[in-house]
C-alpha cells in the first residue's frame, strides 16, 4: 500500500479496500520502524488515528474528496495545533500554537490526516538538515548522505515512503534542493498562491509554502486544496481557483523548453549533468524543443538572497525575546541581558550568523549599498526571467550542482553550503512557480532532481510538463533500498 | 541683560485613530480591560502571525489628510522601526518612514489677537507598543499588550512655534480638529493624544536653527507649556554661560518642573528601517478618497472665517467658538434660532455659559441649559423685555432647573420697564431726591450722571431699562 501513488490511495479509501484508520497505522508504523532517519521530530499516534476515524466517517457519509482519509505530514515549519512547533530550533521546543497554520487547515478541510512534524533546518535555514536543534536526517538512498534542505525532514520521508506527501517551505530552495537530494518531487508555487498564515516566518518575501510527493500527479491534487487566497495573508494572490491536474493530460508537442546556459557552466558535476542532459533529450523525444536562454544576471542570485533573505530574518527572529514565549536563560542580569542569552542560547550558529549578516546590511550608512542594491539586483534577475520567458514556455536545467553530498562535508563551510543553492535561488527571488522531479542518479547512486520553471502562475503547465515526463520515464518510482 | 533669543518649538503628536479594532488584527481597542485580555495571537507576536492593514484607520489617515490641506500620497510603505523592548512583541514596530500617508499640509491657530499658519511636514500611520509595568511584581517587570497594535497618527509640525504659548495654541487647535473630524477621542489621560516637542533657542534674528532637545510624551497641554518653558530657559542659561547643547532626548518631570536627560545622540537605536514584506505598499483609490472628502463637515477653520466673514464676529470670538465641534454646534444652533444677534450669542456662550460650565467642569453637552432654551432668554434681552443683569439672573434660575426663561421671568415679575411713561415718574422722582447730583451734572460732572442713572434702577430694582433711562434723564437734567 505504502508504494501506491496518493491518487492510488484516495481511490482505495474511496473504494474501501482500505480505512484511512488502517492506512494511519500502516503508516505509523512505517515511521516508528524508520526512526533512524530522524525525518520526524513529533509523532503522536492517538491525534492521527482520531483524525483517521473523522476521515473514515466522512468517507461513511459519502463527503470525501480525492485526498480524504489520506496520510499527509508536515514540515515544522508550519504552526499545529495539535503536534509541536519548533522550527528545529531550541527557541521553540515544545511550543504549542493555539492556531494551525492556513496550509495545514486547508490540507485538514480536504480530510487528509496528519502523521506528525517534520524535521528541517533551523527555522529553515539551511541546505542539508544539518543545522536542526533535534539532530540531523539521512538521506534514505544512503545514510552516509545529507538529505537536503532545509525540508530535509519532508524530502527523506517521502522518499522512505513514511508518508505519500509532505508539505515544505521555499525560501531559495528548501523544497527543490531536498527533493532532488531524496529522489522525490517537489513544487513551490508562485510567491503568493500558498498562505504564509502560520508559516514561522524566514525571509517573508521569499517564503513560500509546497509539497513534496511521489509524482507530479499527486503534487496537482494536494495543491487543488492547498492553494488559494487568504484574506490572513496580505501578500496572498486573489485568483480564481483553479483545478492544477487541468493540463496532466497535455502533450509535450511545440512546447518550448529554455536551457539557460549559465546553469551548465563550470561548477556543474558532470555525473548531474549526464542525467540532466538525458532528462533534456527525453522531453524532446515527448515534442518538445529546446531553445538557449540566458539568465545573465542569475549568477548574482546568492549574494543578493543572502543580503534579502538575512536581512528579513534578522527582523522576523527579533520575535523570539524570552519574553512572552519560547526558550529563556536561566540566568540573567537584567531584562537586555535576559533577551541577549535567551537568544544566544536559543539560536543555533547559522540562524545567528544570518541575524548578524542581516542586522548588519540594514544599519545605518550600509543600508543603501547592500539592501537596496541587492534590490535592485532581484528586479533584473526577475527581468532576465520575462525575457526568457519571451522565447520559451517552461526553464529546465539542474536543482543542484551536485548530488547529496556527505552528511559533515559541507557543514563547516558555509559559502560552499551556499553554493548548492546557486540554481533555484534566482526561481525564487523572481518569486516562480518551479519543481524538482527525479530525472536519474549521479555519483554513489545518489539521485539527481530535474528543475522546471514556469512563469508566474503557471504552475498547471508545469505539473503538466512533469506529469508527461514521469509517464514515460519510472525514475520517481524508484525506492531506496531497504524501504519497500 | 544678554541678548534676545528667540524659541523654536515643533511637535511630534501621537493621535490614537478611535478605530473599534487594532491597526494589524481584530482585537479590541478598548481601554481599561484587564492586562492581555484584548492582545490576540498577532498583537503578542506569536510565531506564524501575520499584519493585516484595518482600513478604517486608513480612512481616518486619510480624513485627516484632507482637514489639514495635505499631499495624500497615492502609495505609501509600511517600514520596520528594530528594535528590542520587552513591550515591543515582534522586536519591530510596523510605522511609515519614506513615504507616509499624509504629506504637507497646514493648521491655522489663533494666538490671543494674531492668527498663525503652522506649516505640518507629515502625518504617518503606526502601531502602539503594549506597557511595562514596574510595580506590583516584586522587582520584577510585567508586560500589558492591551495596547499594542494601537492605530496611531502621528502628526509632526515644522518647527514653526515661537513660544510655549504657540505650541499649546497648536496642540489644542490640533486637538480640536481631530475630535471635529472624529478621528480620536482626544482623551489624554488615557493617552489618545500626547505630544513630542522638540525645542531649541538661537538669537533673534538668526536664520540658523540651534541644536534641539525632545522632550517626550507630554500628555497635557500644562505640561507641555511648562516643559517647552523650563527646557527653553534651561537652554539659553547653559549658552549665556557660554556652553554648548547637546542633542538629546528627555523627559519632563511634572513634579519637579524640570526636564531631565533620558537619552544622547550618541547612543541613539538605529532603528534599521525597511520595507515591512508581510504588507504590499498602501494604494489609496481617488473614488474612495473623493468619498472620504464628501462626508466630512464643514471645518473648524472654514467655520471661523465664515464666522468673521457673514456674521461679523471678532476672529478671537470665531476661534474660541470653533475650538470644539460640541461648542460650535451649541453655537450654530443659538445663531440660527437669533439671526443678526451673533455677537449677543457669541458673548453668552464665551461668558455666562462657559464660565458655569468650567466652574462645575461639564461639558457642554451636559449643559443643563439647551441652545433651544438659552434661545429664548437672549431673545427676550433682544427685544429689550430683559436687561443684561436681570438675564443673568434668569439664567442661574434656568441652571437650576426652574423652568422655561419666560416662566421664570413672569413669576419673579423680571420684566424690564420700558414704558416710556412709567419711566418718566421714575426719573423725576430721582431728580427730585437728588438735588445736589443733579447741579453737579450740570457744572459738568458725568459722574454724577451715572450715580442719577444707578438711583432710577436701584428704584426699579433693576427692572427699568438702562438705555431709556439715560435718555430720559439726559433729556430732563439738560433740558
Amino acid at each position: 500500500m505504502h508504494l501506491e501513488s496518493l491518487a492510488g490511495l484516495g481511490r482505495a479509501l474511496a473504494a474501501r479496500q482500505v480505512s484511512a484508520v488502517e492506512l494511519a497505522r500502516l503508516y505509523l508504523a512505517r515511521v516508528e520502524r524508520h526512526r533512524d532517519l530522524n525525518a520526524f521530530l513529533d509523532v503522536r499516534p492517538e491525534v492521527t488515528l482520531a483524525q483517521a476515524q473523522q476521515a473514515d466517517q466522512r468517507i461513511a457519509r459519502g463527503e470525501a474528496g480525492p485526498l480524504t482519509g489520506v496520510p499527509v505530514a508536515h514540515k515544522d515549519i508550519f504552526v499545529t495545533r495539535d503536534f509541536s512547533s519548533t522550527a528545529a530550533s531550541r527557541m521553540l521546543q515544545g511550543y504549542m500554537s493555539p492556531f494551525d497554520a492556513t496550509v495545514v487547515e486547508r490540507l485538514a478541510a480536504a480530510g487528509m490526516v496528519s502523521l506528525g512534524k517534520l524535521n528541517c533546518d533551523e527555522f529553515a535555514m539551511g541546505s542539508s538538515n544539518e543545522n536542526s536543534y533535534f539532530g540531523n536526517v539521512l538521506n534514505p538512498w544512503d545514510k552516509t548522505a545529507v538529505p537536503g534542505g532545509s525540508s530535509g525532514g519532508s524530502a527523506a520521508a517521502v522518499a522512505a515512503r513514511l508518508t505519500p506527501a509532505a508539505t515544505g517551505t521555499d525560501t531559495g530552495g528548501s523544497i527543490r534542493e531536498p527533493a532532488a537530494f531524496s529522489g522525490v518531487t517537489g513544487i513551490k508555487p508562485t510567491y503568493g498562491r500558498a498562505s504564509r498564515w502560520g508559516m514561522i516566518a524566514f525571509a517573508s518575501s521569499l517564503d513560500q509554502a509546497g509539497i513534496l510527493t511521489g509524482s507530479a500527479q499527486d503534487a496537482a491534487l494536494v495543491f487543488n486544496a492547498m492553494l488559494g487566497f487568504d484574506p490572513k495573508d496580505s501578500t496572498s494572490l486573489e485568483c480564481a481557483p483553479e483545478d492544477f491536474t487541468r493540463r496532466l493530460a497535455v502533450s509535450l508537442d511545440g512546447l518550448r523548453i529554455g536551457v539557460p546556459k549559465e546553469f551548465f557552466g563550470t561548477g556543474l558535476m558532470a555525473d548531474v549533468e549526464q542525467p540532466i542532459r538525458a532528462a533534456l533529450r527525453e522531453l524532446q523525444q515527448l515534442g518538445a524543443r529546446l531553445v538557449d536562454v540566458s539568465l545573465p544576471n542569475a549568477r548574482l542570485g546568492i549574494p543578493v538572497y543572502y543580503v534579502i533573505a538575512s536581512a528579513e530574518c534578522s527582523s522576523n527572529l527579533s520575535r523570539f525575546d524570552g519574553v512572552r514565549y519560547g526558550h529563556r536563560a536561566e540566568q540573567y542580569d537584567d531584562l537586555i541581558d535576559m533577551m541577549s542569552r535567551s537568544r544566544a542560547e536559543g539560536f543555533g550558529a547559522e540562524v545567528r550568523r544570518r541575524i548578524l549578516v542581516g542586522t548588519y546590511v540594514l544599519s545605518h550608512g550600509y543600508y543603501d549599498a547592500y539592501y537596496l542594491k541587492a534590490q535592485q539586483v532581484r528586479a533584473l534577475i526577475a527581468k532576465d526571467f520575462q525575457q526568457a520567458f519571451s522565447a520559451c514556455d517552461v526553464i529546465a536545467g539542474p536543482v543542484a550542482p551536485s548530488v547529496a553530498f556527505d552528511l559533515g562535508e559541507k557543514a563547516a563551510d558555509p559559502v560552499q553550503m551556499y553554493l548548492s543553492d546557486l540554481y533555484t535561488i534566482p526561481g525564487s527571488l523572481a518569486g516562480l512557480p518551479s519543481m524538482s522531479i527525479p530525472c536519474g542518479f549521479g555519483a554513489k547512486g545518489r539521485p539527481v532532481g530535474l528543475q522546471l520553471v514556469a512563469d508566474h502562475l503557471q504552475e498547471a503547465r508545469l505539473l503538466g510538463v512533469a506529469h508527461r515526463f514521469q509517464l514515460a520515464t519510472d525514475w520517481h518510482q524508484r525506492v531506496p533500498p531497504g524501504f519497500q | 541683560m544678554g541678548k534676545a533669543w528667540e524659541i523654536v518649538v515643533g511637535l511630534e503628536t501621537h493621535t490614537q485613530l478611535s478605530t473599534r479594532s487594532k491597526i494589524f488584527s481584530g482585537a479590541s481597542t478598548a481601554f481599561g480591560a484587564a492586562p492581555n485580555t484584548q492582545a490576540s495571537a498577532v498583537d503578542l507576536a506569536l510565531p506564524g502571525v501575520l499584519p493585516v492593514l484595518n482600513h478604517a484607520a486608513v480612512e481616518k489617515a486619510i480624513r485627516f489628510g484632507l482637514a489639514v490641506g495635505a499631499t495624500l500620497n497615492p502609495r505609501s510603505i509600511f517600514a520596520r522601526k528594530n528594535y528590542f523592548y520587552p513591550d515591543l512583541p515582534k522586536g519591530y514596530q510596523i510605522s511609515q518612514y519614506e513615504i507616509p500617508i499624509v504629506q504637507g499640509g497646514a493648521v491655522t491657530i489663533q494666538v490671543g489677537e494674531h492668527t498663525k499658519t503652522v506649516r505640518l511636514t507629515r502625518a504617518h500611520l503606526e502601531e502602539d507598543a503594549g506597557k511595562s509595568l514596574h510595580e506590583d511584581f516584586h522587582g520584577m517587570t510585567g508586560i500589558d499588550l492591551n495596547r499594542a497594535g494601537t492605530p496611531l497618527l502621528e502628526i509632526v509640525s515644522e518647527p514653526d512655534l515661537r513660544s510655549a504659548e504657540e505650541a499649546v495654541a497648536y496642540a489644542k487647535t490640533l486637538h480640536g480638529l481631530v475630535r471635529w473630524i472624529d478621528i480620536c477621542d482626544g482623551n489624554m489621560q488615557e493617552g489618545s493624544f500626547r505630544c513630542d516637542a522638540n525645542v531649541s533657542v538661537r538669537p533673534q534674528g538668526s536664520a540658523q536653527l540651534g541644536t534641539r532637545c525632545e522632550i517626550k510624551n507630554l500628555n497635557s497641554f500644562r505640561f507641555l507649556e511648562r516643559a517647552i518653558e523650563y527646557e527653553a530657559r534651561r537652554q539659553i542659561d547653559v549658552l549665556e554661560d557660554g556652553g554648548r547643547i547637546v542633542q538629546q532626548t528627555r523627559l519632563y518631570d511634572p513634579d519637579r518642573d524640570e526636564t531631565r536627560p533620558m537619552r544622547s545622540k550618541e547612543d541613539a537605536q538605529d532603528y534599521r528601517y525597511f520595507p515591512d514584506p508581510d504588507l504590499l505598499p498602501l494604494v489609496l483609490d481617488s473614488a474612495w478618497i473623493a468619498h472620504i472628502q464628501a462626508s466630512l463637515p464643514e471645518l473648524p477653520q472654514a467655520r471661523r472665517e465664515r464666522y468673521v466673514r457673514d456674521l461679523g464676529l471678532p476672529s478671537y470670538d470665531a476661534a474660541v467658538l470653533t475650538a470644539d465641534r460640541e461648542t460650535s454646534s451649541y453655537f450654530e444652533d443659538l445663531v440660527r434660532a437669533l439671526p443678526g444677534h451673533a455677537k449677543l450669542c457669541s458673548n453668552w456662550v464665551m461668558g455666562e455659559l462657559s464660565a458655569r460650565l468650567n466652574r462645575e467642569e461639564r461639558a457642554i453637552a451636559q449643559s443643563p441649559v439647551t441652545s433651544a432654551q438659552l434661545a429664548v432668554l437672549l431673545r427676550r434681552i433682544a427685544d429689550g423685555t430683559l436687561s443684561g443683569n436681570l438675564a443673568k439672573e434668569v439664567f442661574d434660575a434656568m441652571w437650576a432647573g426652574q423652568g422655561d426663561p419666560d416662566q421664570i421671568i413672569a413669576a419673579r415679575g423680571l420684566k424690564q420697564i420700558s414704558d416710556s411713561g412709567e419711566l418718566e415718574k421714575l426719573v423725576e422722582a430721582v431728580i427730585a431726591a437728588n438735588p445736589a447730583q443733579v447741579e453737579e451734572y450740570r457744572a459738568g460732572k458725568e459722574k454724577a450722571f451715572n450715580f442719577l442713572v444707578g438711583q432710577a434702577m436701584k428704584a426699579s430694582k433693576g427692572k427699568a431699562n438702562p438705555a431709556q433711562v439715560s435718555q430720559i434723564l439726559r433729556a430732563k437734567v439738560s433740558g
